[in-house]
């Protein structure tokens, strides 16, 4: 499909198009997190851009960081300190781990990129006052978006950035729901890199562009025929396409996501009508939680055995980068939810690179052929709605 | 080996006292369902003193880590933590803390069972992982009480969220305890802690006499107290007597390390399951470690505490804590420390257990050699897992900074 391939493109090479965008006069602010508010960047006519922390495990982060920290952080540092992101005029860090947390020291104190922000949302996402603060501390990133780039962002542009959000994000929904109907209609390596170089590419374009790749969707593509068991991927960002390859290769595709770079990103719909930044904040309050925030001690396993029913996944694998203190604390609890609910799950710890092709191979390979008998049950109306079984 | 008599003159007699206090404290929480108390556990740095306001007995699961460590049951236990499926890189404490809540060994047969769950994330992320954990094992009420991160400042916003909460937390405790909360003993309870944390830090400060009467590994066993019985006259009572032994220590010239001729500080938690290893391996290098920055984060953010207003005054108490404030926040406590105590070298500790303590360590030391000049040294460990500790490991990298020290020559000031 031709429309898929500026996506591959971007995806590819993520840092070389937002040059691009700078050089055409737009000033670029990256981030790491999910929770960065977006919607208030680029009402402010500044373009958002996600970080993948891809700079690889280079000796320079051995300078700020020990070697029990995530690749993730580590990669962000030192793709920083080696140049790789020269294209940035700020950056804003989201409070969400610990190590973000310092990674953010670190940064302020030792990097230059122009704007810098910490927006230190709440931890809990319960309760009156949480719900207040996120509001307050998103006006406040706002005043400072608008001190510092001397501007003003307008209630006018925040709606027209609500709008075009909510249908970037309701694309990108459907396209999963689609491939989770037919597995065939794209490749896991396909889908990854819609939702990566969406999260990179202008947003207009990108509005326009995932809607006429929806309508080619929506058509189905004859001839493709997706087989293998369907599992369900969940952990923090993933950035190796190449995990999707070796899933398919060992019997197995991915149905759906509970990823940082995935559905935890673009879950959700912002109210259109009130205050613009009470309703961005609403969002993410609301939206499918992230482990490194709190909404109830069981929120996550019950999305997670929801989400598994829902998209009749027949095994989950969690695909953690190593050091991650978050995901690895959930872990064991999810695990348990899933083998309650009937749902083999396999645990994948990575680091900057993925482990040799082969090893990985054999031990998907023999997590899917531990699933039993294949039902054959694609997705029916029947398991749509095993949701309260 | 007899000990001499320099050596018993050495021990502290307070030592005795606070082990009575500790199995006192712990009786009394383990009997709990006995005299119709409720227990709250809680995070070592969370707001206690509406708890004791409530005779709600609040037990601390990193003071039991610690003790964990201390008796060298850290390995096992979080061993068994790895079984149930905990990544070997999370916190030794959680890790340790959940194998125990799940089999009642441990230390003390472990904890009491708790009534409710009050964590306060102004330490870090992972106490809320692992009280979401304790929460769905006792089925118990949890309240998290979030203390947004201060990189730079405390903006308002996070002042007035934060103020807010303190309603709330006692809105849950008045549900879960099913009485009034009595604003009048509150007062009373945050009077005695502003005390207790008053007299912890001059005990902390005897040490800046050379030569030093105590070293940080006796603060890090004193600490104990101000951690778990924070509020109630045990303390002030305790760490009155203890300031009176550092008083006493000082004028008869007893010094902690034999012949002190240099000074260091600690950074970070204790390697807990090596406390006298690294104290003597210090001491033979005629090295006294005499503060720490752990320690000192109990009574770090006094200076917010409005003793008329206490329960407003918490808010900024609670949230401004040395493990809550930024990489360069941090580094000036360091300068100071390092001005008062008169030390010619830092000891990091880097904790695999810690992220939040630990990242940015190398940014501080940097910090330090810059401003301060004097030699830093980093020892990596897991506070409470003894498993992948290596002595011989550490003994060369102590020696080889020691000899740094050596040539430079201890401080002026120093008395030979
Ligand atoms: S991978 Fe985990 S530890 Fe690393 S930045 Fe993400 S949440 Fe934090
Ligand atoms: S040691 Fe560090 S990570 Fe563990 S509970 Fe304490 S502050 Fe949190």
């Amino acid at each position: 499909m031709d429309k898929l391939n500026e996506f591959i493109e971007v995806a590819g090479e993520p840092g070389a198009y937002a040059r691009r965008i700078r050089a055409s006069g737009r000033s670029v602010i990256g981030y790491y997190c999910s929770y960065a508010p977006e919607e208030i960047i680029h009402a402010a006519g500044l373009h958002p851009v996600r970080l993948f922390g891809t700079g690889g495990d280079s000796g320079i982060a051995d300078r700020h960081l020990q070697a029990y920290c995530c690749s993730l952080v580590r990669g962000a540092l030192a793709e920083s300190l080696t140049g790789g992101l020269d294209y940035l005029d700020g950056t804003v860090f989201p409070h969400t781990c610990d190590s973000i947390q310092r990674l953010s020291d670190i940064w302020r104190l030792n990097t230059g990129h122009g704007f810098f922000a910490d927006v230190v949302l709440p931890v809990k996402l319960t309760g009156e006052s949480a719900r207040q603060y996120l509001i307050d501390v998103l006006q406040r990133f706002k005043r400072d978006l608008e001190s510092y780039f001397g501007l003003t962002v307008t209630e006018e542009s925040l709606r027209s950035s609500i709008r075009i959000y909510n249908t970037i994000r309701s694309c990108l929904n459907e396209i999963y729901e689609l491939k989770s109907r037919n597995p065939g209609l794209l490749t896991g390596r396909e889908l990854f890199s819609i939702v990566r170089a969406s999260m990179v590419m202008d947003r207009e374009g990108l509005r326009d562009k995932l809607q006429a790749l929806l309508r080619e969707l929506r058509e189905g593509v004859p001839g493709r025929d997706g087989r293998g068991r369907r599992l369900m991927l969940v952990g923090n960002a993933c950035n190796h396409p190449d995990v999707y390859d070796l899933i398919e290769r060992s019997g197995g595709q991915v149905v759906w996501d509970d990823l940082c770079t995935g559905t935890r990103w673009f879950s959700g719909a912002i109210r259109e009508e009130g205050d613009p930044v009470a309703s961005i904040a609403e969002r993410l309050f609301e939206r499918q939680v992230c482990p490194s925030k709190h909404k109830s001690p069981t929120a996550r396993g019950e999305h997670l055995v929801a989400q598994a029913r829902e998209h009749g996944a027949e095994g989950v694998i969690f695909l953690y980068l190593k050091f991650c203190d978050p995901h690895s604390f959930d872990y064991p609890y999810l695990k348990g939810y899933l083998k309650d609910a009937g749902i083999p799950s396999m645990l994948l710890e990575i680091e900057d690179t993925l482990p040799p092709e082969g090893q990985i191979l054999t031990r998907i390979e023999t997590f899917t052929q531990m699933l039993g008998p294949e039902t054959g049950a694609a997705l029916t109306g029947a398991s749509r709605t095993g949701r309260e079984g | 080996m007899p000990q001499t008599d320099a050596e018993k003159k050495r021990k502290f007699r307070s030592a005795k006292r606070m082990r009575e206090i500790m199995t006192e404290y712990y009786i009394e929480a383990k009997t709990a369902d006995q005299t119709g108390k409720k227990v709250a556990w809680i995070t070592s740095g969370g707001p206690v003193e509406p708890l004791i306001a409530m005779d709600v007995i609040p037990v601390y699961p990193e003071n039991y880590g610690a003790m964990i460590g201390a008796s060298h049951m850290g390995g096992d236990l979080c061993a068994k933590a790895e079984a149930l499926g905990y990544s070997t890189d999370l916190c030794s404490y959680a890790r340790a803390d959940i194998a125990c809540a799940l089999e009642d060994g441990g230390p003390i047969g472990g904890l009491p069972k708790p009534d409710m769950l009050v964590c306060c994330n102004n330490i870090c992320g992972t106490v809320m992982k692992w009280y979401e954990i304790q929460a769905r094992l006792f089925d118990v009420p949890l309240f998290i009480f979030d203390t947004p991160f201060c990189h730079v400042d405390f903006a308002e916003e996070a002042r007035r969220y934060v103020r807010t909460q303190i309603d709330e937390y006692i809105g849950f405790l008045e549900g879960v305890c099913k009485k009034k909360f009595d604003f009048d003993r509150s007062m009373e309870v945050g009077r005695l802690s502003l005390k207790g944390q008053r007299l912890w830090q001059d005990v902390l400060d005897a040490a800046a006499h050379r030569p030093s009467p105590m070293t940080a590994f006796d603060a890090f066993f004193f600490l104990a107290l101000i951690v778990t019985l924070r509020g109630t006259d045990k303390v002030v009572d305790f760490y009155t007597e203890l300031l009176e032994e550092m008083k006493e220590r000082v004028n008869q010239g007893i010094s902690a390390v034999e012949n002190e001729r240099y000074r260091l500080l600690w950074d970070n938690l204790p390697v807990w399951y090596r406390l006298k290893w690294l104290s003597d391996t210090f001491a033979a290098h005629e090295a006294c470690l005499v503060a720490d920055t752990y320690t000192t984060a109990w009574c770090g953010s006094m200076k917010y505490i409005d003793e008329n207003n206490f329960i407003d005054s918490m808010a900024e108490a609670y949230t401004r804590i040395y493990l809550n404030i930024g990489v360069d926040e941090m580094a000036k406590t360091i300068f100071a420390m390092i001005d008062k105590y008169e030390v010619d070298g830092l000891v990091m500790h880097s904790n695999r257990s810690c992220k939040p303590y630990s990242f940015g360590q190398y940014d501080i030391m940097r910090m330090v050699q810059e401003k301060k000049g004097i030699p830093c040294m980093m020892l990596e460990s897991h506070m409470v897992d003894e498993r992948s500790f290596s002595e011989s490991q550490a003994a060369t990298r102590i020696d080889a900074f020691m000899e740094v020290i050596r040539q430079r020559g201890p401080r002026a000031g120093t008395a030979l």
